[in-house]
């Protein structure tokens, strides 16, 4: 009798991990639109909620200053190619940012609305509304090239702050060209961001209308520190514009011994990005995720979505901590997934070479509001666990020789300015390579900013 | 509970809620519906002479639509009855004996000629309705044939056909105005010699809706073109209140009973037309719009309204606010207010700020203090216009404030700088 029971336990501590959990019904369902788009009729209601302010906070509120106000009220009067005028010429993404933008803690939080009746304006989804109108319209292009300067730029990334300062750069009259280490452009919007966000390949439309603004070259395969250095793109062009993001992942602190069924959450959710069929991706049943951010969200509740059955998002700290929004959190939970805060890993257990569980421990603040273990600890299983702890730049392809050419900020990235420009004169850099706010829209903003300085910077150097 | 009866012009009805001529009262069928919910009088649908046909258009209505709120105006070209004269007077006949407390008034338009009007008064005082509305307000469609407004912007025909019908009638007659004149006066004063029991006032307004920009043709749209037609709903109110006030303190007028009518919506609206003098109200927008249904918070609203300001009855409060109706000389030019921002209800939109600097007196001061909006009334330059409360979103946030300068009563007649003053003075 004790055997069988033994035997029953074993089996069920077995390695569960499968492909195809789902219908295929069920792979579409979970992973098309979360906020299904507003049509004309719900768009002219929800414009017609704006108060029109004066000097209004939601501008103030958007790293990329789109006039807000503005563009409703174009929305409510049917001015719909209008209103996507006035948010591409802010911010050429607007499309994406729509989708990925965490509104609830950019305008959408400053909305006055807020105040007057609780209810923000959905700015995130009048915003998409314009866009994607745009989009549809035969006369999208609303951007015309000025007369060709002969001036010509590296941009080191095709993702939303290489993208946003070639099309600037475009626009000024210059030409671009783009070097992208993978094989398509878009950056998180194709890599990073969880698919059900940017459905229905909207990140490559995007990219195509950017480029179809004409003098901007995308070379695909072409990574930084490899195909590409920086000194040479130094002496091949007018100027340089860094944007190539993030591409470390940083360590639990653990001892992390060779085991498989440790992922990095990024690596993964570009395998699912890159995925023609989802059901070819392999889902623990029982599954963990280490962070507290948005990709710690994103991969847990898309690892949920794929069919594991319990998920648990781990995270030392409580929920007024973690970087992912409220929004996000409440949307990880109703979507099944359950989160454990106050607790850090301790230990990896493995079974076979193959992950099995994770010990970990209780935390707490110490009087002086730093975290410590408490002692207690618990044991999860798990078929799969993901490291969701964070990104690092890694500043080794900007190097000549093992030299840094470039000046770091004290937490490691590229040092800037207010333009955008780093310690070497010429080379100009944005996005998350960048000190900031880590969001597509910062990126945005940061391309968009230093294009303007290297147009400057070309005019004056002439 | 304050009692809600309504007397005017010798027509009496449980409240003042009166659904006017139009759509809603053009049978036996509507009629019921909104007795059944609570109306308490219905103006029949106007009934024309035997004989020539009526026949109507698709489409009939056009509506303003404003910022997302559907219907601030409608507009409709559409005519009297089309359905014949018998099959109307039997179904009139019938309500009116089913629901005897109500009021029925039967309106009419006839051609100009006494005989027509005789006939036909004739057979309407057969149903047993309580009295008749003389539709001298149509603008569109019958006044091409000389009927409707055609008659009511000549005060000389309103007084000849009001005195042929109280000649040939005991019932009650009332008289409805057209607002396409310049003064509502005159018409008014022609019922009254006329010896109207009471005047139902304003009929809808000449109006074009709008223009189909695809079609280039005035909207509501007829097979690509459009006619003129009448303008109602709650956009007209402002119109229908001023001319209802202007006959309320007119002395030619002799306190004729008025049924107000123009965009009445809410029991708010009706308090307002009955302070400035109108007996019973008259409603038909509003219920094309939302069914009939709405008179319950109509009735419930204005009973509830009067319990807490202590009138018993609607003669309590009727007519209170006609005495306070004044021409611009009467008014006090000492009077002063100020506008006072109420930090603690700020929403920090800025509308206050950019309406005034922009468009008026550069009165509000913005600032921003630690990230914070902070809109500051600049007294010196604040002339009370009330241009800030009105765009502020947030009720209470602006505040008119009296400033008590000491100073009495004054008129533009009293005033020093009157140049007909100065004129005195000098000379």
């Amino acid at each position: 009798m004790s055997s069988k029971v033994a035997e029953l336990a074993a089996q069920a501590a077995e390695v569960d991990i499968a492909f195809g959990r789902l219908t295929a019904e069920e792979y579409v369902e979970n992973f098309s639109d979360i906020h299904p788009p507003l049509d004309r009729n719900k768009a002219i209601i929800e414009a017609n909620r704006c108060v029109f302010c004066h000097d209004a906070p939601c501008i103030e509120a958007c790293p990329t200053g789109i006039q807000i106000p503005i563009f409703i009220k174009k929305i409510s009067t049917d001015n719909v190619k209008g209103a996507a005028k006035t948010i591409l010429e802010a911010n050429i993404m607007g499309g994406s940012c729509a989708r990925v933008c965490p509104t609830e803690e950019l305008c959408e939080e400053a909305c006055v609305r807020n105040t007057q009746s609780d209810q923000p304006i959905k700015i995130g989804q009048l915003q998409r509304y314009a866009v994607d109108n745009l989009m549809m319209r035969p006369d999208r292009q609303l951007f015309r090239r000025k007369p060709a300067t002969g001036k010509r730029i590296a941009v080191v990334g095709a993702g939303p702050a290489g993208l946003s300062c070639a099309h600037r750069l475009s626009r000024e009259g210059h030409d671009v060209i783009i070097f992208e280490a993978k094989e398509k452009a878009g950056g998180l919007n194709e890599y990073g961001i969880a698919a059900y966000k940017v459905p229905n390949d909207f990140a490559q439309s995007e990219v195509s209308y950017i480029l179809s603004l004409g003098g901007i070259e995308i070379k695909y395969g072409q990574a930084l520190g490899k195909q590409i250095s920086l000194v040479q793109l130094r002496k091949d062009y007018d100027a340089v514009f860094l944007g190539m993001g993030m591409t470390g992942v940083n360590a639990l602190g653990i001892a992390e011994e060779e085991m498989e069924g440790i992922e990095n959450a990024v690596d993964y959710i570009e395998d699912l990005r890159k995925s023609k069929d989802l059901s070819k991706l392999p889902v623990g049943r029982r599954v963990v995720v280490i962070g507290g951010g948005n990709t710690a969200i994103d991969i847990a509740i898309q690892i949920k979505r794929l069919g594991a059955e319990y998920v648990t998002l781990l995270y030392r700290r409580g929920p007024e901590h973690m970087t992912a929004t409220e929004w996000e959190q409440e949307f990880a939970q109703t979507n099944g997934v359950m989160i454990k805060h106050w607790a850090m890993p301790k230990k990896l257990i493995g079974r076979h070479g193959h992950v099995a569980g994770i010990e970990c421990e209780y935390t707490q603040l110490d009087d002086n509001g730093k975290l410590m273990g408490t002692g207690d600890t618990f044991t999860i299983d798990a078929d799969q666990v993901f490291k969701a702890i964070g990104q690092t730049f890694v500043p080794s392809p900007c190097q000549d020789n093992g030299k840094d050419l470039l000046q770091l900020s004290k937490k490691g990235r590229i040092a800037v300015n207010d333009e955008g420009l780093t310690s070497l004169p010429g080379v100009y850099a944005g996005g998350d390579c960048t000190e900031g706010q880590d969001l597509t829209v910062a990126a945005v903003e940061g391309g968009k900013v230093a294009a303007e300085a290297i147009d400057r910077y070309l005019k004056t150097k002439r | 509970m304050a009692d809600l009866t309504c007397k005017i012009g010798g027509v009496t009805s449980p409240n003042p809620f009166w659904l006017a001529s139009a759509p809603p009262t053009d049978k036996e069928y509507n009629v019921v519906r909104a007795f059944q919910a609570g109306w308490g009088g219905v103006v029949w649908k106007t009934l024309g002479e035997e004989g020539p046909p009526v026949v109507n258009v698709s489409s009939r209505y056009g509506a303003m639509h404003y910022n997302g709120t559907k219907i601030a105006g409608l507009n409709n070209i559409e005519l009297i009855t089309d359905r014949p004269l018998d099959v109307n007077l039997k179904e009139i006949e019938r309500v009116k004996k089913a629901w005897p407390d109500r009021a029925l008034i039967v309106s009419l338009m006839v051609p100009c000629e006494e005989n027509a009007w005789s006939k036909i008064l004739k057979r309407v005082e057969t149903t047993g309705c309580d009295g008749v509305e003389l539709n001298f307000g149509c603008p569109h469609g019958m006044s091409e044939r000389g009927m409707g407004s055609a008659v009511g912007q000549v005060p000389e025909y309103i007084k000849d056909v009001t005195t042929w019908c109280k000649k040939h009638t005991k019932m009650p007659v009332f008289v409805k105005l057209t607002p396409n004149i310049t003064n509502i006066l005159y018409p008014a004063r022609a019922a009254v010699e006329g010896g109207a029991d009471a005047v139902s006032l304003i009929n809808t307004i000449n109006s074009i809706t709008g223009v189909d920009l695809d079609l280039m043709s005035p909207e509501p749209v007829v097979n690509g073109v459009g006619a003129h037609g009448g303008y109602c709903g709650p956009a007209v109110k402002p119109i229908a209140l001023c001319m209802v006030g202007e006959i309320a303190r007119d002395p030619a007028c002799k306190q004729i009973p008025i049924s107000g009518i123009g965009g009445v919506s809410t029991w708010r609206d009706a308090a307002e037309f009955i302070a400035l003098g109108a007996g019973s109200v008259q409603v038909c927008t509003a219920a094309m719009h939302y069914g009939f249904k709405i008179v319950e918070d109509m009735i419930e609203g204005l009973s509830n309204w009067m319990d807490d300001k202590g009138y018993k009855n609607l003669d309590a409060f009727r007519g209170r606010a006609v005495k306070n109706y004044k021409n611009w000389q009467d008014l006090d030019m000492n009077y002063e207010i100020k506008a006072k921002i109420h930090e603690d209800k700020c929403i920090q939109c800025g509308l206050c700020h950019i309406a005034c600097e922009d468009t008026s007196h550069q009165a509000i001061r913005a600032e921003k203090k630690d990230g914070k909006r902070i809109y500051t009334v600049v007294n010196d330059e604040c002339v009370g216009c009330n241009l800030c409360l009105h765009v502020s979103p947030v009720d209470g946030c602006i505040t008119m404030e009296r400033v008590e300068n000491g100073k009495p009563y004054m008129t533009w007649l009293q005033d020093p700088r009157n140049p007909a003053n100065m004129k005195k003075k000098t000379g």
